[in-house]
């Protein structure tokens, strides 16, 4: 069924009585051409893109609980390109293009908001440093204006300018940044790929991965053995394990990564504002509840739920930059499990095994990436060749020295 | 979450820096290749489980300790001083 505002107002005449579900519940066959483990956003676009892009239809997306069960449920849904590297800007840059046609694209509401994304400087080092990401930014084709002080408080007079610890020298605003209705993200794709005939297999575990000769030959899961010639794994917050099941180590450490959203308010913070000190980023939801996070919890972590001290920092550092919202309650606060790498970018690449390709550590940034992701690795398990926007992922870049430290912190997987 | 430092007893732990897996101890030493140092600096079990990973006491006695604790329940388990480990290991600091 294509969705419309004629349907909307024809349905609600007639009490809504003839809206179908939105996807099949299909038996998996014994056998495809190819397998996504991994029905989130990631697995989702990439099943959508291999149907639409290459025509790949008999293929099947596996999830062992329901669709858009994880960081696709539960994210802060900021979505920017404001990149610096070469490698990572193209393909934000690419992703960002996307997002930008994927309403039409998915005939779905996925509520892409572009309402500018603004990052603080509090010092001059810092100012530099913006003024060199807005220009690699606008040589990527990109947006970025870089604000004064004066400029920023035109815009945002809440912020606390007249504290002396972090002073706000300015900003750099990316107007094209924004937010988006994360669940409708990955709904929408589901929806687009199984309307294009991709089976969406949900409580399906895959427990095992068959691997003859070097070559792989089909998943065992909870509900049988399924054959496939290419298997895809798109599993972040559980890639280590899965990949373990192809006799993988991967350079993935799995931290958590907490958010916060308070009651409901009126309309307050019309950006993504970006605190340049401590790691804290807000935006207010179109439902009126703030939602903020911060940095990972720094320690290796399964147990989607975060530790006190990560609260209060995230708590104090938003209290330091907008001292207006101390009144606001916190309704609920959430963990999500990140795919920390040591360079803080992704990974999008073919494996040792013939036929098994992996696209994982997306640390605390993959919803932004959804369609990009789903875009490049759909081109790689077709073609057998990397996508030139996503070139550079390599999983062995750690062990050629190619890698991709955006925030220049360093090779250990705790610190990005 | 406290953790229990063989020397100070159960403390906060905001005391603590953490920095990964005990991997770090095991060094790849004189003539390695470029497997043993990706093994060694960059590829991880990364186990929902038990784990054992490496803490440095920085706000206390400045002791770096192994501890062996659980990353699905955050059950900490146990803490040994690396300084009291074999050889091997000290010649990681």
């Amino acid at each position: 069924m294509r969705y419309s505002g004629l349907k909307v107002i024809t349905q609600g005449l007639l009490g809504n009585k003839g809206w179908g579900p939105a996807w099949r519940s299909p038996e998996p066959k014994a056998e495809y051409d190819a397998i996504i483990i991994g029905g989130g956003g990631h697995g989702l676009s990439t099943a959508y893109y291999l149907a639409k892009n290459h025509g790949l239809t008999n293929i099947a997306v596996l999830e062992k609980g329901y669709l858009g069960g994880g960081n696709i449920g539960r994210n802060t849904t900021i979505v920017r390109a404001n990149y610096y590297m070469p490698g990572n800007s193209e393909f934000y840059s690419h992703s960002l293009k996307l997002w930008e046609g994927l309403e039409a694209e998915l005939n779905y509401n996925v509520m892409h908001s572009q309402r500018g994304q603004l990052v603080l400087c509090h010092s001059d080092g810092q100012r530099d440093t913006l003024a060199r990401r807005g220009n690699a930014m606008i040589n990527q084709g990109d947006d970025a204006e870089l604000w004064s002080r004066e400029r920023v408080r035109e815009e945002v007079p809440y912020l606390d300018f007249e504290q002396t610890r972090f002073p706000i020298y300015g900003g750099l605003m990316h107007r094209r940044g924004g937010t988006a209705r994360h669940d409708a993200v990955a709904w929408g794709y589901a929806r687009g790929a199984d309307r294009r005939g991709v089976d969406l297999i949900q409580n399906c575990e895959v427990t095992g991965i068959d691997i003859e000769n070097g070559v792989v030959r089909g998943v065992q899961t909870t509900r049988g053995p399924i054959r496939a010639k290419k298997v895809g794994m798109v599993v972040a917050g559980r890639s280590s394990q899965v990949a373990a099941m192809a006799g993988m180590r991967l350079p993935i450490e799995s931290h958590v990564l907490q958010a916060f959203v308070t009651e409901g308010l009126k309309p307050i913070i019309d950006h993504v504002i970006s605190f340049g000190m401590g790691h804290f980023y807000i935006s207010q939801s179109d439902k009126g509840g703030l939602v903020f996070g911060g940095d990972i919890d720094f320690y290796s972590s399964y147990a989607s739920r975060g530790n006190l001290p990560m609260v209060e920092h995230v708590m104090e550092a938003g209290m330091t930059l907008m001292p207006m919202i101390g009144r606001a309650k916190v309704l609920r606060s959430w963990g999500g499990i990140m795919d920390m790498t040591p360079d803080g970018s992704p990974i999008i690449d073919k494996t040792h095994i013939e036929g098994l390709f992996v696209d994982a550590g997306w640390n605390y940034g993959g919803f932004k990436a959804v369609p990009a992701s789903g875009w490049c690795m759909a081109h790689l398990m077709a073609t057998g060749e990397s996508h030139d926007v996503a070139k550079r992922f390599r999983l062995d870049r750690f062990r050629t020295g190619e890698v991709m430290d955006e925030e220049g912190t360093g090779s250990q997987h705790n610190l990005h | 979450m406290k953790l229990p430092c063989p020397l100070c007893g159960s403390r906060d732990r905001r005391e603590f820096y953490y920095m990964g897996t005990e991997d770090y101890l095991t060094r790849a030493g004189e003539g390695a290749s470029l497997d043993d140092l990706d093994n060694q600096l960059f590829l991880r079990d990364n186990p929902a489980g038990l784990t054992r990973d490496l803490w440095y006491h920085e706000q206390g006695c400045g002791a770096w300790m192994v501890v062996t604790r659980n990353t699905v329940s955050h059950a900490v388990l146990a803490a040994e001083l690396v300084a009291g480990r074999n050889k091997g290991a000290k010649d990681a600091h």
